[in-house]
């Protein structure tokens, strides 16, 4: 199926950059976003309701959206300065302090391998704690709310999905 | 090295071209040639697979020959390189994946566009994304030159060329005709021959050693010839102040250029969700940290069992110093044991290159297609197939690499890599960051944010000892040098980032509340993501 064939799909596709593309369907959890494709009006049907626009709005100002955002930046904001700060330190202090990195620590174990080993374990250490974290503090209420989201704008003037993609 | 070596290694390597071809015919039969097939595989594969396969389009020759001919020559430095390519993984996974995922569909300039005006968004980031990837493509090539120039013994300019050439056009079949779907099958491939090979090698080398980590650290240290410091930094970056800061120019070159390779980001489209995307994520950081701690072993194992001098003495950058081990490893010139393991490494290495190749290739035909070509074209002209243009893009841009990467054969590849990742960092890196976290970002910031940091880092890069006024540069007869660093991340990186935040408060444009809660909603929920 060539999507991009003609000018006016082109041009759909130049000004709206979402909105062609399917707007769900295979998700892992179930196949709600399927029937909402396959029930979703056509895009020249009046649009009844509240607009695409103003859904979005209206999810962005609610109190669950505000909370998956909160839960995502209180984690993933001082996750990503500590990191980066402890590499940053790492390698200025690998490039401008040989003395302290070279000294031995245990047998021919230096500083220095002990922090290069450090910043592979913690690398491991903070990808495991971000992946639980975003499990079991996150997932569940932002797949709540994208369906909620989904099922508000089916309604909506905008074209659910662009037809079977597959 | 022996015949035996060459025809064992070649026949290999057939094997791989032939394995790899049945791949892409196989999956891209009964397919139709849409572009969501084309550029996303059809967004069905597993969090395993795609981590696999983002693996495998990350650890290049570079990783698997470079970085341990740099421990087993250089000891503790060449370490600084592996945690670098590794640290960077969590920019990857916390601040970017989950929401590319949700915000695109095809490539970095989806993600970006979607909030501005879409049409200089996506030529400046089109733009710096082809940049990013011809760089990237021409150090794999001129990485396969040498390989072949090393396992065919004599460095005969013929082999080199002809090795280019005929890995060039290689790709170009499969990205044209097997599209993301192949290539990811042959990532895949890649991934897992090149992880068992680590793992074979790696075990062996213990094994020498009893499992005794301090003997194989002391053995090295004795045998590099430099005593102690071997085993701690500077041997190859404590020299003056120049070259210190040069090497923390690429470290945050690297660390912040990952989430800016488009043939990086590209593979999140491949998963159905951002769940997914995140736990192809934690695959890849698994299997990637892994492999680099492997690199650590045999590289010291390497300056144990075969000495810094031989490995010197056979590639002056260290490149052989894997196959090197691999022989002595099997038993030594000459043994059976050492001839198979010697011509499977090398064949390993050729199928990494291959399939690096694919991908960066593929990434920067689908931003000609995607970006460039959608948003130059003239209405009114004859209007082709956004895929047919792809396809024709995959055989220019294999066209342009493979003589760019004939020009370029001198350059350090390593070098060539690092220049990469700084450009990522520095034009893709702020738009994307301030595309997703800030609220007032406006098109005139984007597009100042991905040009100031194209702009710059192209230009020291010019002005820099790597072109002109060093025995070792591109034109050593002249001086135009400005910058004293080999590296432009440290200078260019900010510029990036200013640039995006002054064209941000200088426009008068006001930011559209109604796109910016969509563009969260979607990135932090994926609500209506393709």
């Amino acid at each position: 199926m060539e999507k991009e064939a003609g000018p006016a799909a082109a041009g759909v596709r130049l000004d709206d950059p979402w909105y062609e593309a399917s707007a769900a369907g295979w998700d892992e959890a179930d196949g709600v976003g399927g029937e909402a494709a396959a029930g979703a009006p056509g895009p020249g049907e009046p649009p009844p309701g509240p607009s695409a626009a103003e859904i979005y709005l209206e999810v962005h100002r609610s109190a669950a959206f505000r909370e998956v955002r909160r839960r995502y930046r209180r984690f993933v904001m001082p996750a990503a300065l500590a990191f980066l700060l402890w590499y940053l330190a790492y390698v200025v202090a690998a490039t401008t302090a040989p003395a302290l990195m070279a000294r031995p620590v245990a047998g021919a174990v230096n500083v220095a391998m002990v922090a290069g080993l450090g910043q592979f374990l913690t690398t491991f250490l903070l990808t495991w704690a971000y992946a639980r974290h975003a499990r079991l503090r996150r997932d569940r209420a932002a797949l709540d709310l994208r369906w909620d989201t989904q099922e508000m704008t089916r309604g909506a003037g905008q074209p659910a999905a662009g037809g079977p993609v597959r | 090295m022996s015949g035996d070596h060459q025809t064992l290694a070649l026949l290999l390597f057939c094997a791989f071209i032939a394995v790899t071809l049945f791949i892409t015919t196989w999956v891209s039969r009964n397919r139709q040639g849409s572009a969501e097939e084309f550029y996303a595989g059809g967004r069905l594969f597993s969090p395993m697979e795609n981590g696999f396969a983002i693996a495998g389009d990350y650890m290049s020759a570079a990783s698997f020959l470079g970085i341990s001919g740099l421990i087993a020559l250089f000891g503790y430095d060449g370490i600084l390189y592996s945690v670098g390519f590794l640290v960077a993984w969590l920019v990857v996974l916390l601040l970017v994946a989950e929401l590319v995922r949700n915000c695109g569909r095809f490539t970095l300039a989806d993600v970006v566009a979607a909030r501005m005006a879409e049409r200089p968004v996506r030529i400046a980031l089109g733009t710096s994304s082809v940049t990013v990837s011809v760089l990237y493509l021409v150090a794999q090539m001129v990485g396969a030159g040498s390989l072949v120039a090393l396992l065919l013994g004599g460095t005969s300019d013929a082999a080199r060329t002809w090795t280019v050439v005929g890995v060039g056009a290689l790709m170009v079949v499969y990205v044209s005709f097997g599209g993301m779907r192949a290539t990811t099958w042959i990532q895949i491939v890649k991934a897992v021959l090149l992880m068992g090979g680590a793992v074979a090698l790696t075990v062996l080398v213990l094994v020498q050693f009893r499992f005794d980590v301090n003997s194989l650290l002391t053995t090295a240290a004795e045998r590099s010839g430099h005593g102690k410091d071997f085993l701690a930094p500077g041997l190859r970056y404590g020299g003056d102040w120049i070259s210190r800061f040069d090497f923390i120019s690429l470290g945050v070159a690297l660390v912040l250029g990952t989430a800016g390779l488009p043939h990086i980001l590209s593979r999140f489209y491949t998963v159905p969700t951002a769940r997914a995307a995140r736990r192809s994520v934690v695959w890849s950081i698994g299997l990637i940290g892994s492999f680099y701690l492997m690199t650590i072993v045999l590289g010291f194992g390497a300056a144990a069992l075969v000495g810094s001098a031989e490995v010197r003495s056979s590639n002056a950058a260290g490149n052989t110093a894997v196959p090197l081990l691999a022989l002595d490893l099997g038993g030594g010139e000459g043994s059976t044991g050492g001839t198979v393991l010697f011509a499977v490494v090398a064949a390993i290495a050729f199928a990494t290159i291959l399939a690096v190749v694919a991908g960066i290739t593929l990434a920067s035909s689908a931003s000609v297609a995607h970006d460039l070509y959608a948003s130059l074209r003239r209405p009114g002209r004859k209007q082709y197939g956004e895929v047919a243009v792809a396809r024709v893009a995959a055989a220019g841009i294999g066209a342009v690499a493979i003589a760019l990467g004939l020009l370029a054969q001198n350059l350090n590849v390593a070098f060539l890599v690092g220049l990469a990742f700084a450009v990522a960092a520095s034009a893709n890196l702020p738009a994307l960051l301030y595309s997703l976290f800030w609220r007032n970002f406006t098109t005139r910031g984007a597009v100042w944010a991905v040009y100031g940091g194209l702009v710059p880092a192209v230009v020291l890069v010019l002005v820099s000892p790597v072109v002109s006024g060093s025995p070792t540069s591109l034109f050593p007869g002249v001086d135009f040098q400005l910058f004293p660093l080999e590296n432009p991340g440290l200078v260019s990186i900010p510029l990036g980032f200013l640039a995006g935040w002054l064209g941000t408060v200088t426009s008068g444009e006001k930011p559209d509340e109604a796109k910016h809660a969509e563009s969260e909603v979607r990135a932090l929920t994926g609500a209506g993501a393709a």
